[in-house]
């Protein structure tokens, strides 16, 4: 069954258009990622979609309801938003009973829903305190407290964790995990800049750009099938490497950037391909072996390692390969030196082609 | 603890074992450096330079007329009375009627005190509304308004003659009232808006989502964290309207007028000898409540200044 649904939504100010003709199905109990980089229209996609913004043209629909000209309060959704915003002068437990009380829900149906939130999120205790003695975590779980005591079927979060340091962020992050998975039916928007956030927390991700959804899929397909250029570089840290050349059709198919070919019998083409002509490959850096495990794969070839970035779990190697930028991943505990020339190998079938005038994939 | 103190305590120790030779720690501050006594001696000048009118005013205010006549005005006086008080206060003359300030003073309190009020519960909504409601012509409504603080007074002191006539205002309290309350707008719009703009806004948004309209946010959001910002404009308001004189003088009759413009009648009068320890014990009298406004509220006023700084 849909939750939300965007038909054919318009928003501008003036003169500039933020979102263009945008279809979205959000199916209920599923975790959607809105993910791009700053001032792609994610986030006033979620103001639309919560009332907090009018929009040009278009409709939403919430659980099957035409919500486009409805309060925020009267939409059925909550909100969290990145610096908390939690009401200064009110305790925790004001700040829960605002929206009820000013629903007019009965006192007692109040300190119930108090108590069953404050009991998910392990905040009972901090409940006579104001947000100034609360630190960022406990803050943000207060934050979505707040969200979670109006009894909704549909969570939107706006870059959460963002304001929160690397430790905390990454323990809150399980934690919404946690609580989707708790309560079963509640529909998740998710708002963030943040690819591991979106990748561990989603069911299906949205990518978007200028206003437009790039690619809307499973993290999986994200990450090993992105539908275009832009995807492909936006997901993955170290980003994946791009070779420009050519592509070959006689006989078998063929990746040639100068000197160096690159089989592709055994790479799936999407709908799109194969077309002979100028084309972009991609590999991810943690798709390209060295040494022995880069004897089995379909492709070889002999690079000198330019610089050495260990972090500790794995060393990333920054090459060159036919006068490409070659970053590949290897083990930590691998001896790499700059200087050397080392094997590298990879499977074409884990690459990405995309067409080099209109970079969708091949 | 413990363990924590001792440990602090073997670090010092193991630091002061080791001789370092040269400067180390903190630099040693100088008492007598040039810099202070330059520093202390320019801050005591500029005082002594507010403070001596003052000074004589209050000396001035307790000393008897012959004593005035000698003509030592620094001199402390010889034997102090407060009787120019008494007379500022109750019998001065001002024009016909001869019961001195005291007129004056609660005119002036039932001037000002509806009047701060009035234009701060307006001027605080208009903020709020320019601020976090971004209607059609919010900018165009405020422009308006910002440059109403640019015309002259005195371009409008007619026309508003005019206008208070005709509604039946000229002459009484609630006429100067309302001057005061439309005069003291633009300042006090701009100012609430820009404290009101400083308040995050998915604060605003959240209460949204909670289901609070345009006055329960302004009541229970933004009302109560906004207390630095009340007190200015309070401060503002009080010491500006207690201190109008030409509004006073203009729109009231001689039972009306507010206590500036009688202090003015009793100084100035020409007949008779000058009292002047009665003219510099009304001036004080006339002066304490906005002096009792700022000491009252100093700490909040810098508080109010330095709002930007004030975080949810």
């Amino acid at each position: 069954m849909t939750s939300v649904s965007i038909k054919k939504l318009y928003l501008s100010f003036g003169e500039v258009e933020v979102l263009k003709d945008l279809e979205l199905e959000i199916e209920k109990g599923e975790f959607l990622v809105l993910l791009g980089s700053s001032g792609c229209g994610k986030s006033t996609l979620l103001n639309c979609i919560a009332g907090l913004l009018d929009i040009t043209d278009g409709q939403i629909l919430i659980n099957g309801r035409n919500v486009t000209w409805e309060q925020p309060k009267d939409r059925g959704i909550g909100m969290v938003f990145q610096s908390y915003a939690l009401y200064p002068q009110m305790t925790v437990e004001g700040n829960l009973a605002f929206g009820l009380k000013n629903a007019r829900v009965p006192k007692d149906e109040i300190d119930r829903r108090i108590a069953r939130a404050a009991a998910i999120l392990h905040i009972e205790p901090l409940l006579k305190r104001k947000p100034a003695q609360l630190s960022g975590g406990q803050r943000q779980r207060v934050a979505i407290g707040r969200a979670l005591v109006r009894d909704v079927d549909v969570f939107l979060f706006d870059e959460p964790l963002s304001n929160l340091d690397a430790k905390l962020r990454a323990e809150l992050r399980v934690e919404i995990k946690r609580l989707h998975q708790q309560l079963a039916n509640t529909t998740m928007i998710y708002v963030t800049h943040d690819q591991i956030e979106a990748m561990t927390l989603a069911d299906r991700i949205a990518i978007m750009r200028s206003g437009a959804i790039q690619q809307l899929a499973d993290p999986h397909t994200i990450y090993n099938k992105p539908v275009n250029k832009y995807v492909a570089g936006f997901i993955g840290s170290p980003g994946i490497n791009f070779m420009d050349g050519e592509l070959k059709l006689n006989g078998s198919p063929a990746f040639r950037a100068g000197e160096t070919r690159i089989g592709l019998e055994r790479y799936a083409f999407s709908g799109n391909g194969p077309r002979q002509g100028p084309v972009t490959f991609g590999i991810r850096p943690e798709h390209v072996f060295m040494d022995r495990a880069a004897a089995e794969q379909p492709f070889r070839a002999e690079v000198g390692v330019e610089v050495v970035e260990p972090m500790g779990a794995d060393t990333l190697v920054w090459s060159r390969l036919d006068g490409h930028e070659l970053r590949f991943r290897v083990d930590g505990q691998v001896p790499v030196r700059k200087g050397e020339r080392v094997q590298i190998g990879f499977d074409p079938a884990r690459a990405s082609i995309f067409d080099a005038e209109t970079e969708m994939r091949l | 603890m413990a363990s924590i103190v001792t440990l602090n305590t073997v670090g010092v120790a193991d630091r002061a074992s080791e001789d370092l030779v040269g400067p180390r720690g903190a630099r040693p501050a100088r008492a007598f450096s040039r810099r202070n006594i330059f520093l202390y001696g320019t801050l005591f000048v500029v005082a002594l330079y507010y403070l001596l009118p003052l000074y004589v005013m209050v000396v001035t205010s307790l000393k008897g007329m012959p004593e005035i006549r000698v003509g030592n005005i620094f001199s402390p006086p010889l034997e102090i009375t407060f009787e120019p008080w008494v007379k500022a206060w109750a019998t001065a003359c001002t024009g016909l009627n001869c019961d001195g300030l005291s007129r004056g003073f609660w005119n002036s309190v039932r001037i000002t005190i509806p009047s701060v009020v009035l234009s701060i519960a307006i001027a605080s909504v208009n903020g709020y509304a320019l601020a976090n409601w971004r209607f059609k012509g919010a900018n165009v409504f405020f422009t308006i308004l910002i440059i109403g603080a640019f015309i002259p007074y005195q371009v409008m002191l007619y026309p508003i003659v005019i206008i208070l006539r005709e509604i039946g205002l000229y002459g009484s309290l609630t006429g100067l009232v309302l001057v005061h309350s439309v005069f003291g707008m633009p300042i006090l719009t701009l100012l609430f808006r820009n404290y009101f703009s400083s308040v995050p806004e998915e604060l605003f948004k959240a209460a949204r989502v909670d289901g609070a309209g345009f006055w329960g946010i302004y009541f229970k959001i933004m009302l109560p964290m906004s207390l630095p910002i009340f007190v200015v404009a309070l401060i503002l308001q009080v010491t500006g309207i207690w201190n109008d004189f030409l509004f006073g003088v203009v729109y009231t009759r001689p039972e009306t007028y507010p206590m500036t413009v009688q202090l003015n009648n009793i100084v100035n009068s020409v007949q008779g000898v000058k009292e002047y320890n009665v003219n510099m014990a009304a001036t004080l009298l006339t002066g304490l409540v906005p002096l009792i406004v700022y000491f009252a509220s100093g700490k909040l006023f810098v508080r109010g200044i330095a709002a930007g700084a004030v975080k949810g």
